[in-house]
């Protein structure tokens, strides 16, 4: 049985069509990088999974481990073992970033996770998630605190954006740590370097995968894509 | 049980440290109702207090250069259900004196109680003072606080100021706080209140800053759940060269409460800066999606985004 299930699911924001019939499968503990151009609909696709607000598929379902959950709520997803880290992580006033890190269990040591994405915890533990953190600080606090949760499946969308070069290698150790608790990841990037570790990858074109496979037999299909800007019907490889 | 030993459990059950009265290294000024119960000064603090009609008349000195190390207790309440407690106080903070205050009001049982303070303060050059205020009115919402307070604050002087009402219910409250900054002065003033059933809370806070490079800033955190209503009127004046001062208030709403902010920001000179920003509305809806992909409930996500933002 696939842990996410994605089966034909159309989505509409207005007047534009951003999937039609998008289907996309994970198998526990697989690591599946999504690539695409900007605005293809990737954080569309995280949303739908994560059930955030408003983001329900028009038609189609998507199941996680055998069950739709179309209609559950972000929390009620959450407590099936799903987790999203955003690619833009809010800012929390008055909230340190011990309370972020032991948010549901309490008992836990924060520090651990911290190091895992290179943040020394004397330094951070407690900081306020507030505008004083960087950028890429606050990724990276989001990383630590997605490991914490120990989920099933993990949503990272775009976890290298903001991070400086020399510090890829901290985000492939956090998803090979994810990978190595169990969890799948569903892992949305523009770096050929992070796909690269994927056990598998898709490229979403045009409201659907029009490529899935090997990442990186998919990456070298996305940088010959002849198209500049979508125009359907070119990609003929599915 | 005695009354201040009441009012010290009570004290304590509010989160205040009740081994502080037996101290010797640490100054308290102790009043319940009209009486005063107990009261311990330190070297170089002058604590002068009489029991009024209505309430206390407390003259307050830290004198010339004296830095107190452990911060000065101050605890006024009302243990009945009725009653009124009106505190004048004379604050008077002399040059290079260094001071922070800790007052505690508690009102657990009001049911009909009126507290007034009315506070006036000096702070001589180079000299600091730091006052928190933690009020605890219970459960009932049957109570009046009024805060007032005039501040006059002097060359290199600083004041810093923190009220915070957030368990229990508020009641009505009407804060008015008005600061006169000197050069090079700092001024801090910070609310943070809940408002629950239907507490009315009106919150006024000015900084007149009239000293050249002198810098102010009020900020203001008020969540409101029910019929709860608030009004944050944030004021600041730069009235000389290289005045700095900012307002900031943020408001959350819940369920049918109603929130309004005012601030009012004027510049006299031209080399003076103010600044100011205020955000009202329900719970972020990015940050209670997160917490909620963290695993909280809504509701649990609110009461942390709320905390949060009280704290
Ligand atoms: N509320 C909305 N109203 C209209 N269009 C929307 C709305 N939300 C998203 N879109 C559009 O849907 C498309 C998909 O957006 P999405 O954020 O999923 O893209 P993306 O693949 O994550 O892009 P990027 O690589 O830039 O992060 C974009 O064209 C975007 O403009
Ligand atoms: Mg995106």
């Amino acid at each position: 049985m696939y842990l996410l299930d994605i089966k034909d699911i159309t989505y509409r924001v207005k007047e534009k069509e951003i999937f039609s019939g998008l289907s996309l499968a994970i198998e526990p503990e697989e690591v599946h990088a999504i690539l695409g151009k900007n605005g293809t609909g990737k954080s569309t696709l995280a949303y739908l999974v994560m059930g955030c607000e408003s983001y329900i598929p028009t038609s189609g379902v998507i199941l996680f481990e055998g069950k739709i959950i179309n209609d559950l709520k972000i929390h009620e997803r959450a407590q099936l073992g799903i987790t999203l880290a955003w690619q833009e992580p809010v800012r929390l006033e008055g909230i340190s970033v011990r309370d972020y890190l032991t948010l549901k269990k309490k008992e836990r040591n924060p520090s651990i996770y911290l190091e895992m994405v290179g943040l020394s915890p004397e330094l951070y533990l407690n900081r306020i998630m507030d505008k004083s953190l960087s950028g890429g600080e606050r990724k990276r606090i989001e990383l630590a605190s997605i490991v914490a949760l120990e989920p099933k499946l993990a949503v990272l969308d775009e976890p290298d954006s903001g991070i400086d070069m020399l510090s890829i290698q901290d985000i492939i150790n956090v998803i090979n740590v994810l990978k190595k608790n169990g969890a799948a990841v569903l892992l949305i990037t523009h770096r050929e370097e992070i796909a690269k570790i994927a056990d598998r990858a898709s490229q979403i074109c045009n409201g659907k995968i029009i490529c899935s496979g090997d990442p990186q037999m998919v990456a070298q299909y996305y940088k010959s894509r002849k198209c500049e800007v979508c125009i359907a019907g070119v990609c003929a490889y599915v | 049980m005695s009354e201040l030993k009441e009012l010290m459990k009570v004290f304590g059950e509010s989160g205040g440290d009740n081994s502080i009265l037996a101290r010797e290294d640490i100054a308290h000024f102790v009043a319940s109702g009209h009486k005063i119960l107990s009261t311990r000064a330190t070297e170089g603090l002058k604590i002068q207090a009489e029991e009024t009609d209505t309430g206390i008349a407390a003259r307050v000195r830290v004198l010339e250069g004296i830095v107190i190390k452990n911060p000065v207790h101050l605890c006024f309440g009302i243990l009945h259900k009725k009653g009124i407690q009106e505190i004048r106080m004379n604050i008077q903070i002399e040059r290079g004196a260094s001071v922070r205050f800790i007052a505690h009001c508690i009102f657990p049982k009001a049911e009909k109680v009126r507290h007034i303070m009315d506070a006036v303060v000096e702070i001589g050059e180079d000299a600091e003072m730091r006052y928190s205020e933690v009020h605890y009115h219970g459960p009932y919402g049957g109570i009046e606080v009024i805060p007032k307070a005039v501040v006059k604050v002097g060359k290199n002087g600083r004041y810093f100021s923190d009220f915070s009402l957030i368990t229990g219910r508020v009641g009505k409250l009407g804060i008015d706080y008005a600061v006169e900054a000197g050069e090079n002065a700092i001024i801090e003033l910070i609310a943070r209140v809940f408002g629950h059933g239907d507490d009315r809370i009106s919150i006024k806070e000015k900084v007149a800053l009239d000293g050249e490079n002198s810098r102010g800033l009020i900020k203001t955190r008020v969540a409101l759940e029910d019929k709860a209503e608030a009004e944050v009127t944030g004021i600041t004046q730069g009235n000389a060269a290289g005045a700095r001062g900012h307002v900031d208030c943020m408001e959350i709403v819940k369920d049918s409460a109603v929130a309004k902010a005012i601030p009012i920001v004027n510049v006299t000179h031209p080399l003076a800066k103010v600044t100011h920003e205020a955000a009202i509305g329900s719970v972020d809806k990015r940050q209670l999606e997160t917490l909620m992909a963290h695993g909280l409930t809504p509701e649990e996500a609110v009461d942390v985004i709320v905390k949060g933002i009280l704290k």
